[in-house]
């Protein structure tokens, strides 16, 4: 890949705090390299901000090896930016061209209230999982590993929808703000299991009951949401949610 | 978990859209099929005669006041549904490139559906209040028509309507058109769609699925659309 530097002009979204209106600042910044990440090149702006003795940009990133999620960057109109299957720290600068402009916003949802500039509170979904993403375990030893068989096939699905890092990029793709896709891979990956299996209906009468309180939006099968997911989870999921929520809401005894 | 809890969450009314949706859909079927009786080109006598047990039918009537539920619960649903969405992002992007993760139609599914509830109220306007309710509000239909005698009963001659009611106004003719083509649209993302709400979603049967839907959305509103133009352009009497 041939190297090149670039000059771009940065429209971000700032926003004080949760009850502040925010708006877009326009940022100018040259000497970028194709070779840098999304986030180092805010960095660059960011040393340049400090330097002129103006407020950085507050953005969220933890690991920057594209698993921790928390990058809730809404580029060029697009969750991630333009690549599929990505994080913005996986998003090289490369992407862009010389001379161009560059929108950034945070994830746009009732439900994800911006904490400042491009950091949103994704708690909500933290919410979700205290609702019924566990399981249960004996205290003492650990159990030996494989004494509960599984079938390889369930364990390969499974293991696809523990996939999800819970970065929202499916809530901020979706035109309604749905968090179906997120839930339906933590309901899935515990209700494939053998170890799932004892919480499994009221798991997931609990997570979309705690789904619904949380203002996101209902589902409409666009799809945007499997587009735009770092890790590819399939909206069959979704499927085995509803499929798992009907089941076990039609077995409940209250009237 | 009460049942009013349960068809009102999220997952809930995704199966009530789901299922009166594929309700919706046998409707349709057997709406086209009688429909198309009309290019028999025997001057209506067999479409006449089944829109005659259609209209008399006392099963077809119980079903027609199942088809009225489906279809409000539906359209009524369908609005709920937008105005949570719309509320769930107060703040839109400025910039977003939808088209590059979705179908334009899928999106659309709220404004398609208005357009075919527009194109429906017109549509029962001209044929299905004047047929079924005309000898008791005295409603007149578009075009003044011949009566038709069964078993003592007058009835309205629907295919003689029918064809006075698309050969004089183009209007008639370009505004159903319009209504079958946002119904093509809207059908294109509902017959998948109905399925994975109703939780199937499968390696093998969706792909099948899908390749149903869009040959269902395609043909039937294609025959929808020639039966308008059939008539306007004279290719049956």
């Amino acid at each position: 890949m041939e190297h090149y530097n670039m000059k771009l002009t940065l429209k971000v979204w700032k926003q004080k705090n949760s009850n502040t209106p925010g708006n877009f600042e326009t940022y100018h910044v040259s000497d970028i390299s194709s070779e840098m990440s999304f986030l180092e090149m805010f960095d660059v702006l960011n040393e340049q901000l400090i330097t002129e003795g103006k407020d950085p940009i507050a953005f969220d990133h933890d690991c920057r090896e594209g698993i921790c999620g928390m990058c809730s960057m809404y580029i060029n109109g697009r969750a991630h930016g333009p690549w599929t299957k990505n994080t913005v720290c996986q998003l090289h600068m490369r992407a862009f061209k010389d001379g161009e402009t560059i929108v950034v916003e945070p994830w746009r949802a009732a439900a994800f209230p911006v904490i400042k500039d491009l950091m949103v509170d994704r708690s909500a979904f933290d919410r979700i999982i205290q609702a019924g993403g566990f399981i249960s375990v004996n205290t003492g030893n650990a159990v030996d590993a494989n004494s509960l068989p599984v079938d390889k096939k369930d364990a390969d699905t499974a293991f696809d929808a523990a996939a999800c890092i819970g970065c929202g990029a499916c809530v901020a793709a979706c035109k309604n703000s749905s968090a179906m896709l997120f839930v339906s891979a933590k309901v899935s990956q515990l209700a494939l299991l053998p170890q799932g299996q004892p919480e499994r209906e009221t798991r997931v009468l609990n997570m979309v009951t705690q789904m619904d309180k949380e203002g996101f939006g209902n589902c409409t099968n666009t799809y945007a949401c499997e587009a735009e997911c770092p890790k590819g989870i399939s909206v069959a999921n979704i499927a085995r949610m509803n499929r798992e929520y009907l089941k076990a809401g039609l077995k409940s005894e209250a009237k | 978990m009460t049942w009013k809890h349960y068809f009102t969450s999220s997952i809930g009314r995704k199966l009530i859209m789901g299922l009166t949706g594929l309700f919706l859909i046998t409707f349709l079927i057997v709406h086209c099929s009688i429909n198309s009786m009309i290019f028999f080109n025997d001057g209506g006598e067999t479409f006449n005669h089944w829109a005659h047990f259609m209209g008399t039918n006392v099963i077809i009537h119980i079903m027609e006041i199942g088809l009225f539920a489906g279809l409000i619960l539906h359209i009524v649903q369908g609005y709920m549904l937008t105005a949570q969405n719309k509320k769930a992002r107060p703040i839109s992007y400025q910039v977003n490139k939808a088209n590059e993760n979705s179908k334009w139609y899928s999106r659309s599914m709220g404004l398609l559906g208005t357009l075919l509830l527009l194109f429906l109220i017109l549509h029962i306007y001209h044929f299905w209040t004047p047929s079924r309710l005309g000898g008791i509000a005295n409603i007149r239909p578009l075009e003044e028509t011949t009566l038709l005698t069964y078993n003592n009963q007058q009835a309205l001659n629907l295919y003689a309507e029918m064809k006075l009611v698309f050969e004089n106004n183009l209007w008639v003719v370009i505004v159903y058109i319009l209504g079958v083509i946002s119904l093509a649209w809207h059908l294109m993302h509902g017959f998948q769609s109905a399925f994975q709400s109703l939780g199937i979603n499968h390696k093998r049967y969706t792909p099948i699925i899908k390749n149903v839907g869009v040959a269902f959305s395609i043909i039937v509103p294609l025959i929808f659309a020639l039966m308008p133009l059939a008539f306007y352009l004279g290719w049956i009497n």
